[in-house]
């Protein structure tokens, strides 16, 4: 787009007429390639083939550069906003059904994978018998909405001093699993042990409903509501980035807020 | 006779045409995500005056659902948009350019003016500079609600850690509407900016590529010239 070349430069002088032309075609001519480069990266961007996970691997990588990029500002002690459990909705939606096949009963156990071939079993009531923490937030939806609601459980801090699992807590991740191995997510640790991350088991004060994760779901304010595991039945730590869902499906893998 | 004026820096230019495909990538990308949870209308109570965007809409373009990629899109050209507005900002700051393009205490008054003359109810327009007074408080409002779409947009998607910027948002919901009425905004200000250019004609509009204008010169005025070096070279052309 720049300006032709100074008329003393070339030898020959040109007339006004021919130094308006000269200037146009130059700035046309480079305006175009500029438009075509563009067009053509986009092109080249939108149809990368993609590997596995159904998202673009150079966007894949700018969600990654995102997460790292916006972890300089993350603070493992900031908190969502508490609302009173007035506010809290008595309807609470419900968006995903995946692992939710058929009811759980109390014969339900919590397996929790220490290490390999080294798992604990833990019933509702073990869990229950820990000090209860209760939250009432802004639960965010990947999709666009929001819901205040109100959820209480243990404290996953705490679960994992209680349960001697403060080892773990040096790995980089928990993964989740429903026990029917459906639905999956993967959390990273400092997300998990933010203070209203909940292995929760009420809802409004009463025991979860069935189509919200009975008996146990992971309840994590910090992220959108996809990382949210309803019906826990394995947990393990890693340090490779577990399984997730939704990652797989194209979503970013930190999702956080 | 005629004469070559220039208008608009080369930089301008780049910024201009970087800018233009760029924020289409974020308003495709942010409208998939919008069609997510497409819940907002104009009306009051039941009665919708409007609704973005009606069943028919999807239907007829077959819209799918198609979030995640709205999302991973969004949140990588997001940068590119981000960092071209803070450039031309920069530049139009150290190159001098804002004094065309800031409002001074006559263009409230003249922009009304300007308006009437463009509707064809006024015969004069106000004198200007570069741009006129509509245009300058047009081109103003537009870098603020660039900078609108950078804080609305963060405070949705970091509404936990930068809680304070959700807050000065009026909330989650409120940033997410501001945001959505940017949209709006800019779809708005597309349309009038390109009526305009056509109206103004190839001369004007050439000159976002070329940088330059063909000024028409009057012969009376010709026959005594403004020395200018392109003038002089013309003259010198015609006694050879």
């Amino acid at each position: 787009m720049d300006s032709a070349p100074k008329n003393s430069n070339t030898g020959k002088k040109r007339t006004l007429e021919q130094e308006i032309r000269y200037r146009t075609i130059v700035a046309f001519s480079v305006f175009f390639v500029c438009l075509t480069c563009g067009g053509l990266l986009f092109a080249r961007l939108y149809n990368e083939p993609t590997t596995g996970e159904d998202v673009q691997p150079t966007l894949r990588a700018g969600l990654r550069a995102n997460e790292k990029m916006f972890s300089l500002f993350y603070s493992k002690s900031r908190e969502a906003k508490v609302f009173s459990k007035s506010d809290a909705a008595t309807k609470v939606r419900v968006n995903g059904d995946v692992g939710m096949d058929g009811e759980l009963d109390t014969s339900w156990r919590l397996k929790i994978a220490r290490n390999p071939r080294d798992t604990l079993v833990i019933t509702l009531a073990d869990i229950k018998a820990l000090p209860k923490t209760e939250v009432v937030f802004d639960f965010k939806c990947v999709e666009g909405w929001s819901q205040v609601t109100w959820w209480g459980g243990v404290r996953f801090s705490d679960f994992m001093k209680k349960y001697n699992l403060v080892q773990q807590t040096a790995m980089r991740y928990v993964g989740m699993v429903t026990p029917d191995e459906s639905y999956y997510v993967g959390n990273d640790m400092p997300s998990m042990l933010q203070p209203q991350t909940l292995l929760c088991y009420e809802m409004n004060g009463k025991p979860l409903p069935q189509n919200q994760g009975y008996p146990l779901r992971l309840i994590i304010p910090v992220k959108y509501g996809i990382k949210h595991l309803k019906r826990i039945g394995v947990m393990y730590f890693s340090n490779d980035k577990p399984k997730d869902y939704w990652a797989e499906r194209g979503y970013d893998y930190f999702s956080g807020l | 006779m005629k004469r070559i004026v220039a208008k608009h820096p080369l930089a301008i230019r780049w910024f201009h045409w970087i800018n233009f495909p760029l924020l289409t990538i974020m308003i495709w990308s942010g409208l998939l995500i919008y069609w997510a949870n497409d819940i907002y209308r104009l009306g009051w109570g039941d009665k919708t005056l409007l609704k973005f965007f009606p069943q028919s809409f999807y239907d007829a373009l077959h819209i799918p659902f198609r979030l995640s990629t709205g999302m991973a899109f969004h949140f990588f050209f997001m940068w590119f948009f981000f960092l071209n507005g803070v450039l031309y900002v920069l530049y139009t700051i150290f190159s001098g350019e804002w004094r065309y393009l800031l409002p001074n205490r006559h263009s409230f008054e003249e922009a009304w003016l300007v308006v009437l003359h463009d509707l064809h109810l006024r015969k004069n327009a106000p004198p200007q500079d570069k741009y006129n007074a509509a245009q300058r408080i047009a081109y103003t409002a537009i870098v603020i609600m660039g900078m609108g779409s950078i804080i609305t947009g963060l405070a949705i998607y970091k509404p936990i850690q930068f809680y304070w910027l959700c807050a000065l948002c009026g909330g989650y919901e409120m940033a997410r509407i501001l945001h959505f009425a940017l949209t709006i905004g800019y779809a708005l200000f597309f349309v009038i900016h390109v009526v305009q250019v056509i109206i103004a004609g190839w001369n004007n509009f050439q000159a976002m590529v070329t940088g330059f204008e063909v000024e028409n010169i009057p012969d009376i005025v010709a026959a005594n010239p403004p020395v200018t070096e392109l003038e002089d070279q013309n003259e010198a052309d015609k006694k050879e």
